[in-house]
């Protein structure tokens, strides 16, 4: 019989670990000149270094130091001193060097924190995340498994490497590991994740998009009987990608130890590989015996010693911190814990904030971004940021509501036009005849003639009897092709047949 | 006393991606007696005071800016390849778990 | 040779042609070539000569030949570094030292023998058959850089790179009676040299005569951002010192831990007469000690494995070289495997395996990391003594050349080659061979080190330079004319 999660956790508390890596965004790569952009024609951005050619020396990419560094400081860490690259040797065929260039025992930045604030049955607590290192590493290349079945690894005859993106500039972030989660375990791993992208993103370092790997989160997960000391075996999950499936990893992680606790059987350690359409992990590799990656100080390259006037202009030049900058906001905006909370989960605060710093009212703003326009990314299955429509338009539009030139109901007709790509408001508006009917004369012509066409309706109005002037409305808009101002019409309606004010 | 049975030398052969005859790994564990007794006298002087060297230049901060620099030609890199199939290198199945 | 050219005595391709004719008629014999690009050459030669037509004022050396050692890529010529991993494989890039060469507009002949990834030191783990030493075509010419210096010895070409990973350019220089010098670690650009020990290794000019060497030197030294751990400062003033050879008040200390006890009596002789005529030319003749020398083989046996054993990962038969072994229902592991065991030498194969123990978890401290240390402890030797002299000397190497076959089955007996040679390396400073004679009791040549301190190269090429006028004084005439005639075809 499966266990619940609320089983789960009556009996056992989570031990997490998590490690996220980062493409940078640099121009060129971590230890050559090769251009980083992405989607090239296979192995047209290679070089000696980046193919690990008999005789290529790497050289070690200054934009990429710096990134690391502010990434450091914005995660509240100590930048080494004297840090130093090392070599990770192992073989693979997408790895051209078979060692990847990355750091062991001195990497430059070490000993920070990221605090997240959680939704407790208590009310919102606040869960300190401690950092125990950031490093430098390079991205392997790509490889295409031909003649399998699904295209993985399995059951494939032959791979095709494409080397471009072997060399990306790739930062990794480390906790230390992370007790006293209890039943928020995958809400505080998940609110982890987002506030390290939102603190990637505001340094400008990374596109920061988990579907398309520009951020790769690892979950490491184990169990121990609520109070015990020892640290219970862990597995890690990879194909973590987005921060709805890191919630859920870790929930189906926690479920499956517990399973397996409970029957009196071990979790093996191992790496598991997480599957987005089942919520499950599905075993990978297995990690009981530890690769020996017989790590040296990388010769090549010579140790990293940033100086420190460096380190404080860097620090100095840090934006404010996402989550400051969150309470700004709600401050200057009103906007209740709730709605707040709402936005950030739906991920669209950058958004609506860009909207109102285009002149939009905030609590319009956030209406139709949460709303209609959620609404209909939500019925495409798409990510809001994929839709067409931008803060301009959505602050357009707002205005042109304000002005009275559009009513919600229309609106909604032109956010639906720019969406399908039909163009910028205005064009939708002047291709679709969109207007506000605010001509009385015109309106009473509607209501004249739809009083016409349904007597009976009109003397229950006239009789007193209010609601029945709904179905009369409706046919008015109808008529008037929804231009009508729907509140205007009922006014005049009512007046129309006696019963105005 | 430092030695290498034919099972040691066997795992780094594994380690490093070689294949070894029997015959071969008989008598590299038996040469690796001698050697690893030769160069185990650094342990003699190495005490825990000495800092280790690598790099013999006192060097520190070597960078190179952040600019793009004309990449071979998909020709170039893959003018060596032992197999190739649409501009990429063709390798046997790979049979690691990524 | 090059004033030659520029005074149009001869032209470049005129002396191009007579070293490839050279090379076609003793080659066979000595095989100190791999690969002769004699189109390329001659093609290089008429170029050159059509900018001095036109008037251009060119480089010192510009349009003398030179051989390459086949560890340096050159673009579109094949380059094996002496193995059948790399066999047929032709760069798509040049070396920056083959940048330097084109741009001095040296002309390059072809590639040079040698010990497989430049692990050696007779070039008997060639894995295309050993060169033979012009003095003597039944010994070895030195190793890991044999086809160079033998190529110079033989007349087949008068300048000649070669690099030095622990005496791979100083011991065959000494062994066939020519010049050899390992520059300061840093002073010329590793990008393009096939890696053996990254911390370790360095190109450097090899020649007949101490200012042939220093002109080649400045040639192919400087800066280069594509190597990280290249010297970012001006190339030491080497032609002005090697053609100065002023050594009158200079310090020379005699290394006490290498001064040559359990060494061949001839290389003793010959090593004791060149401190007498260094004395005589005003030089001032002390002792100095290095305790911690006697652990520099040792720890040069961990370092450089360990290194090379990451380094040569990646000839894995994924992207160049070497591919055995795919055939249907192979794995890219077994064709890795079979590819490797294949490809390298027993000697690359043994330092692979030594290197990949070497830096096990649980043995890392003991070997490499004590290794290191023991670096630490021969650079603070050197200091010292650098303190009480300008320069450092001492023989070469224990012996003249032995024979092929002699010592290929004892590593150990092999790797003592290297024992006077090794400290320079360790410590990163430069470090010059040149001939002190022949050893009376085999007739065979004899090689002075000369050890300078870490940016100070100049001064081996001062000291050099006195030395070898004082020999030739002595001789009468150089120390190659000795050599005996290379019957060829």
């Amino acid at each position: 019989m499966a266990l619940t999660y609320d089983d789960v956790i009556a009996k056992y508390e989570p031990v997490l670990g998590l490690e996220v890596h980062v493409e940078l965004n640099t121009k060129s790569k971590m230890f050559c000149g090769c251009s980083t952009i992405f989607g090239g024609e296979p192995n047209t951005q290679t070089c000696p270094v980046c193919l690990a050619l008999p005789g290529a020396l790497p050289t070690v990419n200054e934009k990429a130091i710096e990134s690391t560094i502010k990434i450091g400081l914005a995660l509240n860490c100590s930048i080494a001193p004297f840090s130093r690259f090392a070599r990770k040797n192992y073989f693979y065929p997408d790895m051209p060097k078979n060692f990847q260039i990355s750091q062991y025992d001195e990497p430059i930045c070490v000993n920070g924190y990221v605090d997240v604030e959680i939704d407790t049955d208590e009310g919102p607590k606040v869960f300190r995340i401690e950092v125990e290192r950031v490093h430098m590493e390079e991205d392997t290349g790509k490889s295409l498994h031909v003649g399998g079945a699904t295209g993985r690894i399995h059951g494939a005859e032959y791979s095709l490497l494409d080397y471009n993106r072997a060399g990306i500039p790739l930062v990794e972030i480390v906790t230390k590991i992370v007790p006293g989660t209890g039943k928020y375990a995958p809400e505080v791993a998940k609110a982890y994740v987002a506030e390290l992208r939102d603190i990637l993103r505001s340094l400008g370092v990374s596109d920061v998009k988990m579907e398309q790997g520009s951020l790769r989160c690892d979950a490491n997960v184990s169990l121990r009987l609520i109070g015990a000391q020892t640290l219970g075996t862990r597995s890690e999950t990879k194909n973590v990608n987005s921060l709805r499936s890191v919630e859920r990893a870790i929930r189906g992680e926690m479920i499956r130890h517990a399973e397996l606790l409970n029957k009196g059987e071990r979790v093996v350690q191992e790496t598991r590989h997480f599957q987005e359409d089942s919520g499950l992990t599905r075993s990978g590799r297995s990690k009981e015996q530890a690769e020996d990656y017989r790590y040296f100080p990388e010769p090549d390259l010579i140790p990293v010693a940033p100086d420190a006037s460096w380190i404080e202009t860097l620090r100095a030049g840090l934006p404010e911190r996402p989550s400051i900058h969150r309470k700004r906001l709600q401050e200057a905006w009103a906007v209740p814990d709730k709605e707040m909370a709402a936005m950030i989960n739906a991920d669209v605060l950058n958004i609506v904030e860009a909207t109102v710093n285009l002149g939009a009212d905030p609590t319009k703003a956030r209406s139709w971004w949460l709303g209609e326009i959620s609404r209909i990314a939500n019925d495409k299955d798409v990510a809001i940021t994929d839709l067409t429509i931008t803060p301009g338009d959505v602050a357009e539009i707002v205005a042109l509501v304000n002005t009275g030139e559009l009513t919600d109901k229309l609106a909604r007709q032109v956010i639906e036009g720019v969406i399908a790509g039909q163009g910028k408001p205005a064009a939708v508006i002047a291709a679709r005849g969109i207007k506000v009917v605010n001509d009385d004369g015109a309106l009473m012509a509607a209501i004249e003639k739809v009083c016409a066409e349904q007597p009976d309706t009109a003397e229950k109005i006239r009789n007193g009897h209010l609601p029945a002037a709904g179905a009369l409305i409706g046919a008015v808009m109808k008529e008037t092709k929804g231009q009508a101002d729907a509140a205007r019409v009922r006014a005049l309606l009512l007046s129309h047949l006696g019963q105005g004010e | 006393m430092s030695s290498l049975s034919r099972d040691d030398v066997a795992n780094l052969a594994r380690l490093a991606r070689i294949e070894m005859s029997e015959a071969e790994l008989v008598s590299l564990s038996s040469e690796f007696t001698v050697i690893l007794d030769a160069v185990a006298r650094v342990q003699e002087v190495a005490g825990a005071d000495v800092e280790p060297t690598s790099h013999p230049l006192p060097l520190r901060n070597v960078f190179r800016p952040d600019v793009v620099v004309a990449s071979l030609t998909s020709g170039e890199a893959l003018s060596g390849a032992p197999a190739q199939e649409e501009s990429r290198f063709r390798v046997p199945q790979i049979l690691g778990e990524e | 040779m090059a004033a030659q050219i520029a005074s149009g005595q001869t032209s470049s391709v005129e002396l191009t042609q007579a070293h490839l004719d050279r090379i076609e008629s003793v080659d066979t014999d000595v095989h100190a070539f791999l690969f002769v690009d004699s189109q390329g050459a001659l093609a290089q030669a008429a170029a050159v000569d059509a900018k001095r037509a036109a008037g251009e004022k060119l480089s010192p050396l510009a349009g003398v030949p030179l051989a390459l050692k086949d560890v340096m890529t050159q673009k579109g010529i094949p380059t094996t570094a002496g193995s059948k991993i790399l066999e047929g494989w032709r760069p798509p890039y040049d070396s920056t030292v083959v940048v330097n060469l084109k741009k001095n507009d040296i002309v390059i002949l072809g590639k040079t023998n040698m010990d497989e990834f430049a692990m050696g030191s007779s070039t008997e783990n060639s894995a295309y058959g050993p060169t033979h030493n012009p003095w003597d075509l039944t010994r070895i010419p030195g190793g890991s850089g044999g086809g160079s210096s033998a190529a110079l010895a033989a007349f087949e070409a008068p300048l000649a790179i070669g690099t030095d990973t622990g005496g791979s350019i100083r011991q065959p220089a000494a062994v066939t009676g020519t010049v050899g010098v390992k520059p300061t670690y840093g002073g010329v650009s590793r990008f393009g040299l096939i890696a053996f020990s990254s911390s370790l290794d360095q190109a450097g000019p090899c020649a007949r005569t101490v200012l042939d060497a220093a002109l080649l030197h400045e040639a192919i030294a400087g800066h280069d951002p594509k190597d990280s751990t290249s010297i970012n400062a001006p190339v030491p003033q080497v032609v002005n010192a090697a053609k100065s050879g002023d050594v009158k008040g200079m310090k020379i200390g005699v290394v006490k831990e290498l001064n040559g006890e359990g060494y061949q009596s001839g290389v003793r002789t010959r090593f004791d007469e060149s401190l007498e005529l260094l004395a005589a030319a005003g030089a001032e003749i002390i002792e100095v000690s290095a305790p911690n020398f006697e652990y520099a083989l040792a720890a040069y046996y961990l370092i450089a494995p360990s290194e090379c054993s990451s380094n040569l990962a990646r000839f894995d038969a994924m992207r160049y070289g070497l591919r055995v072994g795919d055939v249907d229902g192979a794995s890219a592991e077994s064709v890795m495997n079979l590819t490797r065991e294949v490809g390298f030498g027993r000697e690359v194969k043994r330092r692979i395996i030594l290197g990949t123990y070497a830096l096990s978890s649980g043995y890392y401290d003991a070997y490499y990391g004590s290794a290191q240390k023991v670096r630490t402890l021969i650079t603070q030797d050197f200091n010292k003594a650098f303190e009480k002299c300008d320069v450092m000397v001492s023989p070469t190497c224990p012996t003249t050349a032995f024979k092929i076959g002699e010592k290929s089955n004892d590593p150990i007996a092999m790797y003592l080659n290297d024992i006077a040679t090794i400290p320079v390396n360790m410590a990163g400073i430069g470090g010059m061979s040149l001939p002190a004679g022949l050893a009376p009791e085999d007739g065979l040549p004899v090689g002075f080190q000369i050890m300078a301190p870490a940016m100070q190269d100049q001064r081996m090429y001062l000291v050099g330079a006195a030395l070898e006028a004082a020999l030739l004084t002595k001789w009468g005439a150089p120390l190659l004319s000795l050599a005996p005639v290379l019957a060829g075809k």
